[in-house]
């Protein structure tokens, strides 16, 4: 018996669209680097209002651009946000991502700086964000049932006790998710590297196999057209080579513990993409942890699991990043970063389904509105990714 | 109240071994601790879980996927997440993880010594 079942039930905020959210942020997101310093006023003069700054949005273009706009709008239509503030350089783009974040409903205000400064619009931009904030304080949690709780994963500063004890212990979860109609996510295109055949026999049906692979291949092309010698320093890591990983390999088989034993590959997103139909995405992404968690948010997943070995303290501005780490050494040295400790099923003092309980457990208890580690350290790593150079 | 709290840690550092309340196979019932697990019986290679793994301990050694315990002697000092050889090894030899590929041996590896960047390598990029 797990602890969840289909009658389980957590506190949300429904929004206007129908989705769920666990967090009711009110956000003011820079289009681009230019808008920072006005959205982070704004975001110091209305107390509760969050800025999301961001290094990048100029001269991109082509697909790089798309995924620009895909990822804000993304972000900006997570159901973890109750509203909008949009603040950008030129009123025109400005405008593509408020259009694009008001079709889901909610409320959302774009404001452009040029012809304008700063300081007339931190003044507009800063009465929207204190009619958003005071209007989202009063939204209520209603009680939603658990398969709307979208959920995705991905870990970070691996080392082997990822893939015996955290990695697994996020699979079980996801085992018992999946049965439960949730909608789930992982990615990590290049961590794949050596299992990917295992990915393959996992998907649902021949389409997706298909599309997974194109995706797969996509990305080891563009590894192979700019690595050097070899990837030795970057996959694996530093990090995991000094926790004991010696392989892309072994990293790989141990990334993939994270999609459990049970769960069929239902369908695959590109970058910042949308899931249509509950079940397990793969999402196209990079294997930087900031970089995939921003994509996950984007896709409007409301909470992430992120399993560590060497301890990684990612967080993000919107999505509540949930730790597990299964290194007895990290538990101990890095406490004040981990949310869940399973490295008692490395003494076999707990078993995978017991573990992976605690874990849905601790999802709850976040879901219903209990800070994360990495929310209470006040870790916002937004980071946006890019295809190629700008214009 | 945080240095008094460190103070605290460094005078009293954590026991290893671990207490067990798992009597594993030991037909004696006594407690065994792990350390080190594999996934597949097959494995050649297995993951240290414990801090202080000397050259010339006893290792008890727990393969997960049999629920069964396994044993080998360390040759080498091996820090916690690193991986000890279970089999000998010659250059060339597959090495297996989780009963799969998990790269190649560039070093000859005796069962017991410390394995890991020095002597395998990945077969991809």
């Amino acid at each position: 018996m797990s602890v969840i079942d289909k009658s389980t039930t957590f506190l949300g905020y429904r929004r206007e669209n129908g989705r769920v959210g666990v967090r009711n942020h009110v956000i003011i997101l820079p289009l681009d680097d230019l808008s920072n310093a006005s959205a982070e006023a704004v975001a110091h003069n209305i107390k509760g209002a969050l800025a999301i700054p961001h290094p990048y949005g100029r001269l991109q273009f082509g697909a790089d651009l798309d995924l620009h706009f895909r990822t804000l709008i993304g972000a900006g239509c997570n159901p973890n946000v109750a509203a909008v503030v949009v603040i950008g350089i030129e009123e025109s783009w400005t405008k593509k991502v408020v259009d694009g974040i008001a079709a889901t409903g909610k409320p959302v205000l774009g404001f452009g700086i040029e012809g304008h400064g700063d300081h007339e619009t931190i003044m507009k931009a800063s009465k929207a964000a204190r009619e958003y904030v005071q209007w989202a304080s009063e939204k209520q949690r209603e009680v939603c049932p658990i398969h709307e709780l979208w959920v995705s994963t991905k870990c970070g500063e691996s080392d082997t006790t990822s893939g015996c004890g955290s990695n697994p212990t996020v699979g079980d979860a996801f085992d018992k998710l999946h049965g439960l109609g949730s909608t789930l996510c992982f990615g990590e295109t290049t961590e794949l590297t050596g299992g990917e055949h295992i990915v393959a026999a996992r998907c649902a049906n021949d389409q997706v196999r298909e599309r997974f692979m194109f995706m797969f291949d996509r990305y080891q092309d563009v590894i192979n057209r700019h690595k050097t010698s070899d990837l030795s320093d970057s996959q694996p890591t530093k990090g995991n080579i000094a926790g004991g990983l010696t392989t892309i390999e072994e990293k790989a088989l141990g990334n993939i513990q994270k999609i459990g034993k049970k769960c069929s590959v239902d369908g695959v997103l590109d970058k910042a993409e949308m899931p249509t139909h509950p079940g397990l995405w793969f999402m196209d992404s990079s294997s930087a942890a900031a970089e995939m968690v921003t994509l996950c948010a984007a896709s409007g997943y409301v909470v992430h699991f992120f399993p560590t070995g060497q301890g990684n303290v990612i967080g993000n501005p919107i999505l509540p990043v949930i730790k597990i780490c299964a290194n007895p050494r990290t538990v101990r040295l890095m406490s004040e970063h981990v949310d869940v400790d399973s490295s008692g099923l490395l003494q076999r003092e707990i078993t995978l389904d017991q573990a992976g309980d605690k874990l849905l457990e601790n999802m709850l208890r976040t879901a219903n509105g209990r800070l994360t580690a990495a929310e209470a350290l006040g870790h916002r790593e937004f980071v946006l990714t890019r295809l190629y150079e700008s214009a | 109240m945080h240095q008094l709290m460190n103070e605290h840690k460094h005078k009293h550092p954590p026991q290893y071994p671990y207490p067990h309340p798992h009597p594993h196979n030991d037909p004696t019932g006594a407690q065994e601790m792990i350390h080190f697990v594999l996934h597949d019986a097959h494995d050649s290679v297995a993951v240290v879980v414990v801090e202080g793994v000397k050259a010339g301990m006893a290792l008890n050694g727990w393969i997960m996927d049999e629920d069964r315990m396994m044993n080998v002697d360390a040759k080498q000092d091996i820090p916690i997440g690193h991986k000890v050889a279970l089999k000998n090894m010659a250059v060339g030899d597959t090495v297996i993880k989780y009963g799969i590929d998990m790269g190649k041996v560039v070093q000859a590896v005796q069962a017991g010594e410390h394995a890991h960047v020095h002597n395998i390598k990945t077969k991809r990029w």
